[in-house]
């Protein structure tokens, strides 16, 4: 029955957004009920990533309908990994949302939309079916459009319509490449297609296929040259959810992007992982370039996300062990990091009355702490030993040193730097110079909510505690990389003994 | 919208289309339709009421509001996946429970109806909250709320 274990969080994400719908008239039983859900989803994740590391790949045949034919759960060390960052990620925000939700928000449907944000996440990294990988990215996308318009600003409405429109084209080249996928194998059941890929004959079709998967994902991920929705989207909505959505969201995409090139589509890695590895390289260049050009605390953290996304990109595509040793490492290190960076720009903007880096200062003299919490998830970006980043880089930069692709570790090096001058704007700016009106000061860190302030403590140490302890994470990390690079031990769980 | 010939053809089709969705929901269980469509066309029929007589009797017709009908049609099937775990079947996995009427009648009873019927209203809460939404005036502040 371990299989319980793989529908477990998807069975509570769902029962808690129909529970906080019900509850939609009744704001406390609401939150209380929303809070409930993500301990429980927390709970679920946890026990299904102890499942997964006791005994192995978790396989669920639902409704007992054998694979390929039916619609398969499975999930391996990585799969499990993700879904429990996304349950801590989402346990953090929903717990950050409880001050700075207003009664106008709460009836916007924020509480049931987030859990609906969390099913179609973990439902993406718990499927073993592209078709079903569609469906999950839907649920997540109409949650996120309902999310970003929350508060309904006019600024608001700009960012999601282009958010909406862009994904709405990745949605459809997704679409064709399941079609296209389907003509060629006659089966969309990750397993299947990993043993039927190879046998293919037509392999222009075929790349032609996993490109458009490619540029469908990469979309989603946000690397170059298809980021554009982002940085105008990211710095819009609530707090909370822009947390949410800078760690979660294009992690999906990187995720599906890991998948899709190691399960999948490793007949021609010459072609497909060359141009995965240009990409990576000028998402980071690009992505760090454009934050130097910001003054917005959170377009800047967003400009961030893409150059970081090139990271994990990287690791895939230079596709070694220890590179994807490194992006698995990477996407857990740096969900934690960046949506609590997210949630501390919104602190500081509670304090000091804005985003904007010119309108603000003093926090350092009024609250130092503070300080000290920014200075860890932001120097773990750019790379800081002792900090988990630091690892990440490192493992990342050895593995492309060793396989003699030079250029990549120089842009993964050059990039590191140029964070370093992003980070320290933001800490010059808003936390050393002087209030700008004068008199007025930052607010001092007890006006913050405890609530507000829990969660980026709790993510900082957890921050710490990889950096410090890097040994176990990595052990994990490797063993979810040496299942993705083996295929057939993925294909042979879910499948079984059939030919 | 005010027109004569529309209220008066709503009157005899909305009706039927209700009874139309019901059908479809029961047959869909072996043969083409199911929740989805039946839900769809039962919305079909809510939506004519709210053009033909305004939104406020469409949510009466409705009965409870929308989200509580999609947030029951949530838990509905969420519940329906479930028997399987206690016969030691996978997630989501189908079973039967076959009433005998007698007279040789059999009246079989699923945890797929059940689904469909999860869907059913949970098509019929989520589309009409948004279109009573789109109907009535922003102003009042009640689009959807329960």
């Amino acid at each position: 029955m371990s299989g319980w274990y793989a529908a477990a969080p998807l069975i509570v994400a769902m029962t808690t957004a129909a529970a906080t719908t019900l509850a939609h008239a009744m704001p406390r039983t609401q939150r209380a009920l929303s809070l409930a859900g993500a301990f429980a989803l927390l709970a679920a994740s946890i026990a299904l990533m102890d499942a997964v590391w006791r005994g192995g790949m978790i396989v669920v045949q639902s409704s007992n309908w054998d694979a390929p034919f039916g619609i398969t759960l499975a999930v391996d060390t990585f799969g499990a990994v993700m879904t429990l960052i996304a349950a801590i990620t989402g346990a953090a925000c929903l717990i950050f949302a409880i001050p700075e939700i207003e009664e106008r928000h709460r009836r916007a449907w924020f509480h049931p939309l987030s859990h609906v944000l969390l099913l179609g996440v973990c439902g993406a990294f718990i499927t073993g079916d592209l078709f079903n990988l569609y469906v999950w990215f839907e649920v997540m996308l109409i949650a996120s459009f309902g999310l970003m318009t929350i508060g309904g600003t006019k600024a608001q409405t700009d960012g999601a319509v282009k958010y909406v429109a862009l994904n709405l084209v990745a949605t459809l080249l997704f679409l064709l490449a399941v079609g296209l996928i389907y003509g060629m194998t006659g089966t969309l059941n990750y397993a299947d297609l990993s043993r039927t890929i190879p046998n293919v004959g037509n392999t222009g079709v075929l790349t032609a296929s996993a490109m458009l998967l490619m540029a469908a994902f990469g979309m989603k991920a946000a690397v170059f040259p298809l980021f554009f929705w982002l940085p105008a989207a990211y710095h819009t909505p609530l707090v909370s959810v822009s947390a949410v959505f800078a760690g979660l969201l294009t992690k999906v995409g990187v995720y599906a992007l890991m998948r899709a090139f190691t399960l999948l589509f490793t007949h021609d890695v010459g072609w497909t992982h060359e141009i995965l590895l240009w990409v990576s390289g000028l998402t980071m260049i690009t992505g760090v370039l454009g934050a130097a050009a910001q003054s917005e605390m959170r377009r800047i953290l967003s400009w961030h996300i893409i150059s970081q996304i090139g990271y994990m990109v990287m690791g895939l595509a230079l596709y070694t062990p220890l590179a994807i040793v490194g992006s698995v490492f990477y996407l857990v290190h740096h969900i934690i990091v960046k949506a609590n960076l997210f949630l501390i720009a919104g602190v500081a903007a509670r304090l000091t009355g804005s985003m904007e880096l010119k309108k603000i200062g003093g926090l350092y003299q009024s609250a130092p702490l503070l300080g000290v919490l920014f200075f860890i998830p932001a120097f773990s970006l750019a790379g800081f030993p002792p900090l988990s980043g630091f690892w990440a880089k490192l493992i990342l930069v050895r593995a492309a040193l060793e396989g003699r692709e030079w250029w990549i570790a120089a842009a993964a090096l050059v990039t590191g730097l140029l964070t370093i001058y992003s980070m320290t704007k933001i800490w010059g700016e808003a936390f050393w110079k002087p209030h700008p009106e004068g008199g007025e000061a930052a607010a001092p860190l007890a006006a913050a909510p405890a609530a507000m302030l829990a969660p980026i403590v709790t993510l900082a140490a957890m921050t710490i505690v990889i950096g410090l302890f890097a040994q176990p994470f990595w052990i994990v990390a490797e063993r979810a990389a040496a299942e993705m690079l083996d295929p057939t031990v993925y294909a042979a769980a879910v499948l079984g003994g059939l030919p | 919208m005010n027109s004569l010939i529309l209220r008066a053809a709503t009157r005899v089709l909305a009706p039927m289309m209700l009874m139309l969705s019901l059908f479809l929901l029961w047959r869909g269980h072996n043969l083409p339709g199911g929740g989805f469509i039946g839900g769809l066309v039962a919305t079909s029929a809510i939506a004519l009421q709210g053009i033909a007589f305004g939104p406020e009797v469409a949510r009466r017709t409705l009965v409870l509001p929308p989200a509580v009908l999609a947030g029951v049609g949530l838990v509905v099937a969420v519940i329906a996946t479930l028997p399987a775990g206690l016969v030691e079947l996978p997630f989501f996995t189908g079973l039967w429970l076959k009433l005998d009427l007698g007279d040789g009648a059999i009246l079989p009873l699923s945890t797929p109806l059940l689904f469909d019927i999860g869907v059913f209203l949970v098509v019929i809460g989520g589309v009409c909250a948004i279109l009573l939404a789109l109907e009535e005036d922003p102003e009042t502040d009640q689009a959807g709320e329960p």
